[in-house]
């Protein structure tokens, strides 16, 4: 088995994990579950950039698209959830 | 059933439209116009052993300069929208405490991601990573402190001296090298040193250096607007 089917097969792992997370942010009736799927779909592309060698890119993703906009999103809905009550 | 055959049309003109990119696609065997240049004529004229780095803060630092703007934009509009009235300021929240696990585990993994982050911002020109990727690393350790321990208030003038400070910094050290070097932007006005030390590459880790700064300020200043937001009624 070579270095280059591995890194075949585990690219296109994670990238039907992606989709399969995609598909659970939008049809998810609970929204804290969607938001926490969306991180979930940022933080697989970020190992799918690691795997296309863009180590920058990467970083990026896994800091702004997981962690920051999954917290921004939390303040937002706590809110939404303040006035809906 | 109208809406889902239109949603269906949208999909299959997607799908026409990335099939059509697919099929014309030709990966290339050589590197051709400008990016040739770069790639020969990088490492000799700016020094800097990450030629992303060479290329994002150089030779295209004015788009650089640019997205910070964008950024800085972005923050003031939030600010602008999230402003509070006088009396929701002065209002004292006290929020339910964290788990134990989330405070032990951040009071010893914020300092080593700060850590981390500055040391992805002064090696932008040696290892991946760089002023923005340093500043969205130091904003998520800011983010991981405010989530283990959600009364914190963060220093706001503290941010705004660092983020103006820094974007003028980044402003100057442009046009000086304007005046003593080729160009705005232009990294020649230090000497350029021995090719992939630390202190190399001229002007490129102070520029950005500064860059990190600002951008972690930045978004900083964003999630210390949304937890104040909280506060209002």
């Amino acid at each position: 088995m070579n270095k280059e089917l591995v890194y075949i097969i585990l690219a296109l792992g994670i990238g039907a994990l992606t989709i399969i997370m995609a598909i659970i942010a939008i049809l998810n009736k609970k929204l804290s579950i969607a938001v926490i799927a969306g991180g979930v779909v940022s933080l697989f592309a970020s190992i799918l950039f690691l795997l296309m060698a863009a180590p920058d890119v990467a970083m990026t993703e896994a800091s702004i698209g997981s962690g920051l906009a999954t917290l921004i999103f939390f303040y937002v809905l706590n809110k939404i959830k303040k006035y809906n009550d | 059933m109208i809406k889902n055959f239109l949603i269906g049309l949208v999909l299959a003109s997607f799908v026409y439209m990335f099939y059509n990119l697919y099929e014309s696609y030709e990966p290339k065997t050589e590197l051709t116009g400008i990016a040739a240049h770069y790639a020969e004529n990088g490492a000799k004229e700016v020094g800097a052993a990450n030629l992303v780095t060479a290329v994002v803060v150089t030779y295209r630092g004015f788009d650089t300069m640019g997205e910070v703007t964008i950024l800085f934009l972005t923050a003031s509009i939030i600010g602008f929208f999230l402003k509070l009235s006088k009396a929701d300021e002065d209002r004292v929240i006290v929020h339910k405490g964290t788990s134990e696990l989330l405070i032990t585990s951040s009071q010893i993994l914020v300092p080593i991601i700060f850590l981390f982050g500055i040391y992805v911002f002064m090696n932008g020109h040696l290892t991946p990573g760089g002023g923005f990727q340093g500043g969205a690393i130091i904003a998520s350790g800011i983010a991981l402190s405010i989530m283990a321990n959600p009364n914190r208030e963060i220093n706001h003038h503290a941010i705004l001296w660092i983020e103006s400070l820094s974007g003028i910094a980044f402003v100057m050290l442009g046009i000086l090298g304007l005046a003593l070097a080729g160009g705005f932007l232009d990294n020649r006005f230090i000497n350029l040193g021995t090719f992939g030390d630390l202190f190399s590459a001229g002007a490129i880790p102070l520029i950005y250096s500064v860059i990190g700064l600002k951008v972690g300020a930045e978004i900083s200043n964003i999630l210390n607007k949304y937890q104040k937001s909280q506060k209002e009624s």
